[in-house]
């Protein structure tokens, strides 16, 4: 039997088995929400544009939609983050009034966010028990209060340690903080943004489990998602946005897979997959027993090593926070290792500088694209030079080359297609797709003979996602080592040649991707070292990935 | 000189040490509660020249100390809304801000000093207050017990300090909101409204501690009176890790160093004054540099809380 965070993976046998029967309907108010009309517009930006929703009590509605579709925005309304334009909610069709958060929660509505709302340097209860009156007046009754959130973790199994401070726990543990935070107040309504996201394909199993178990018991719960899977395995009803606009609602016993992808994006859309073999390339990049500390203190990295080979990309499998972060880092150049080896191209590169890497070839796509990837108040030219700017024909001596930098800039924004309205536009100004096209012309023009990168996709639309994948099997092709960091299996899977588990700073487990499964994966993801694992298991893990 | 026997000088120097402790709690743990909370006050040197002048004038003009203390109170409760409406409603960058503060706060007290009284006069501020029983304890009573009642009061704010911060509601509340002000707002915590209530109470300490100077201590008003110790005490928040007890060792560390300068010149000790009175400033600086190094901060400190920001 495997155990996760505490919540047995026997019971997967029997979903039935474990469904919650409690109180069932009985002393809830909420019998409908519906949304009429809505619309919010950002400076420069029409979020929604007369969106009309609703859900009941009992059913799970997914709201489908790429990003940028205005999901999120739709749902921050109804939770009274933000003011609508013009449009009314209603609930059990009486118009209700949401200003803020405190009205949407004496409503009965709770949101489950997709950037956790928790405290990190507050426990549990804590962070439960903010904003909420007291049993004990001005003075805080934490026992209490530590005695109903054991009672709501065990009737719906988030099983979760009140006394813990949120810093030290596991997303998957976080997030059940974040549903019983909601339950705590006496969530009728129940939203979810992309709450699958951060998981491991286990959590999210038990997750959606969770939510069955929270409909079935007279609760709505309107899940976030671009996952068209989760939408099939999930949900009653489907509603599905695009750009800011209402396509259709539709039952989930209706649609497939198929079907909601054309509503998605508008038309049909190709699957980018590697397709040829594997070359057996010598090693580019090599990592020896590398050891380095966190931020915080403890290593981060505990003696791992990998390497890659030419013409291949290295699929890096993980929950993000067992040392995706400093690997990379240690690989930019930009951490320090305590111990162990660094070698690119056959030459020691341990605690080089990110200057030295990038001389020797290194092609870096980094997490954080918007941070670390541009210099914001930089124009689109500027930061297509960043790193050759001090060399011809980019400069002579002191000076830079006007012409030069701009012919160059110009073939990029055309090769790489960055839609920008000129060269001179400060990249703060595009999109996060412009953005890392501007980030792969830059590094990719370079021709690097490795290229690192880290979540290339995350946060991006589905052309975006499309172009960045088909842009790494170009670069694979012409014969560079790539490094493809990434919290979508799926992803690994399609593109990479060879994938590689990180647990807890070590690689655990590196294979050809066509000799492992994602069930097998997803359990070393979440730290069981490879035993053997029943049928019945793994097909509904697959299924469910 | 001669006639001094050792002991009595450690005592004094002690029993001085708790003495000047007062102003550093008050406005340190005032400052404590808004930056947890998120915002940086860097006025609270201003703020206590005003109670300090407030604390006076009032003394001086009706002749009681205790109203004089009442209206430094108030004065600092004033001048807090107004870094609040600045540093949170307007959401002016708060280190430029509290430093405009503290300048107009010095203009000001100068101002209606020179308007107002003009010369050099003392006032009959508060008396030593020894405490029956303990006062008579050797050694610990005239280090403790034998001081007036706003330095007790001081050191009764630790403790008051630390239990509202950490079990009362607000206190969480005040935690939350100067760590992760989105999340408490997603909670139905008005975050403006607990970083207005943390800068009153920051300004009432402020201006508290400022009356102390005068009203409890020098019986006299004198321009720049404070003389940084309204910046020491923020530095003294850093250095205390944004608790109540590391907020009284580090105000302790610095009141006696700075007793400790007080009594070499006073014994005429052959020691150059100007290194004496640089003492505690180094020190400070020194155990600053080494104790606040990877602490856990306040981590929405300085920034302006927006909802509607994408």
């Amino acid at each position: 039997m495997l155990k996760i965070h505490g919540i047995s993976f026997e019971q997967k046998q029997d979903p039935g088995r474990c469904r919650i029967t409690m109180e069932s309907q009985e002393g809830l108010r909420i019998k409908d929400v519906k949304m009429q009309g809505i619309v919010k517009t950002f400076p420069g930006v029409l979020a929604n544009d007369h969106v009309d929703i609703d859900v009941h009590a009992g059913e799970i509605l997914a709201l489908l939609g790429e990003n940028g579709a205005g999901k999120t925005t739709l749902m921050k309304v109804l939770y009274g983050l933000y003011r609508p334009d013009s449009g009314e909610i209603l609930i059990n069709d009486e118009p209700v009034s949401i200003s803020s958060p405190r009205d949407a929660i004496d409503l009965g509505i709770g949101m489950v966010h997709q950037h956790f709302m928790l405290v990190p340097s507050l426990t549990v209860t804590e962070n439960v028990v903010l904003g909420l009156r007291s049993s004990r007046g001005p003075l805080l009754d934490l026992e209490s209060a530590a005695k109903r959130i054991e009672e709501l973790a065990s009737r719906y199994s988030l099983a979760v340690d009140p006394y813990s401070p949120v810093w030290q726990l596991s997303i998957g543990e976080q997030q059940r903080v974040e549903i019983i935070k909601a339950l705590y107040r006496g969530a009728e309504l129940l939203i979810m943004d992309e709450p699958t996201a951060v998981l491991t394909p286990q959590e999210a199993d038990e997750l959606i489990r969770v939510m069955r178990g929270m409909a079935d018991s007279g609760r709505a719960i309107i899940l976030i998602t671009h996952k068209l899977h989760e939408v099939m395995a999930v949900s009653d009803r489907v509603t599905v946005l695009r750009n800011g606009r209402l396509v259709d609602t539709v039952l989930t016993k209706d649609a497939n897979e198929k079907l909601l992808a054309q509503m998605m994006v508008g038309r049909d859309i190709p699957q980018t997959l590697r397709t040829d073999e594997t070359s057996q390339g010598d090693p580019v990049l090599v990592l020896d027993d590398v050891w380095a500390d966190s931020d915080k203190g403890p290593p981060a990295l505990r003696g791992l090593s990998l390497e890659v080979r030419e013409g291949e990309i290295l699929g890096i499998a993980g929950v993000s926070g067992n040392g995706q972060r400093e690997m990379a880092e240690v690989i930019a150049g930009l951490r320090k290792i305590s111990s162990g080896s660094v070698r690119l191209k056959g030459e020691d590169m341990t605690n080089s500088t990110p200057a030295k890497m990038i001389q020797a070839g290194l092609g870096y796509i980094p997490e954080d694209r918007i941070v670390d990837g541009i210099v914001q108040s930089f124009s689109v030219e500027e930061n297509l030079i960043l790193k050759d700017h001090h060399k011809p024909p980019f400069s002579h001596g002191i000076f830079l080359q006007k012409d030069a930098i701009s012919e160059f800039a110009k073939e990029m924004v055309e090769i790489y297609d960055i839609r920008t309205p000129s060269i001179d536009t400060q990249a703060s100004h595009l999109s996060g797709g412009n953005i890392q096209r501007l980030i792969l012309a830059r590094d990719i023009s370079r021709n690097p003979a490795c290229l690192l990168a880290c979540y290339p996709s995350r946060g991006l639309d589905i052309a975006a996602t499309e172009y960045v994948r088909k842009k790494l099997l170009d670069v694979r092709a012409a014969g560079c080592a790539i490094i493809l960091i990434s919290e979508e299996l799926e992803e690994i899977f399609n593109l990479s040649d060879r994938v590689a588990v990180l647990y807890e700073g070590q690689i655990v487990k590196v294979a050809d991707v066509d000799d492992v499964t994602l069930d097998e994966i997803g359990l070393l993801m979440a730290g069981a070292g490879l035993t053997e694992t029943d049928d019945g298991n793994s097909r509904e893990l697959v299924d469910m990935i | 000189m001669q006639g001094i026997v050792i002991s009595d000088v450690i005592i004094g120097i002690l029993a001085t040490g708790v003495r000047l402790l007062a102003p550093f709690l008050f406005a340190s743990l005032g400052e404590m509660f808004c930056q947890r909370s998120g915002v940086f006050n860097l006025g609270v040197e201003g703020i206590m020249m005003m109670g300090a002048f407030v604390g006076f004038f009032v003394t001086l003009r009706l002749g009681n100390p205790y109203l004089g203390v009442v209206m430094a109170i108030l004065a600092g409760i004033v001048l807090g809304l107004l870094m609040a409406l600045i540093s949170v409603t307007m959401q002016a960058p708060q280190g430029i801000s509290g430093i405009g503060l503290h300048m107009f706060c010095w203009g000001l007290s100068g101002l209606l000093f020179r308007v107002y009284v003009g010369f050099i006069t003392s006032i009959d501020g508060f008396k030593p207050l020894p405490i029956p029983g303990l006062a008579d304890i050797p050694v610990l009573g005239p280090i403790l017990f034998q001081h007036n009642w706003m330095v007790y009061l001081s050191i009764l704010f630790v403790p008051i300090s630390w239990f509202v911060l950490f079990k009362t509601n607000w206190g969480l509340k005040v935690r939350a909101v100067g760590v992760a002000p989105q999340a408490a707002d997603t909670l139905g915590v008005n975050v403006n409204a607990v970083r207005y209530q943390c800068l009153m109470l920051g300004g009432a300490l402020a201006g508290l501690a400022g009356a102390f100077l005068t009203v409890g201590q020098a019986n006299m008003y004198a321009d720049n009176i404070t003389a940084g110790r309204g910046f020491i005490a923020v530095a003294l928040v850093y250095f205390g890790r944004w608790n109540p007890v590391g907020i009284l060792l580090g105000s302790l560390l610095f009141s006696m160093m700075n007793s400790l300068q007080l009594w070499i010149q006073v014994l005429g000790i052959n020691f150059p004054y100007e290194f004496a009175v640089i003492l505690p400033y180094v020190v400070t600086i020194a155990a600053l540099a080494v104790a606040v190094k990877n602490v856990w901060a306040p981590t929405a400190l300085g920034k302006p809380f927006r909802r509607e920001s994408i």
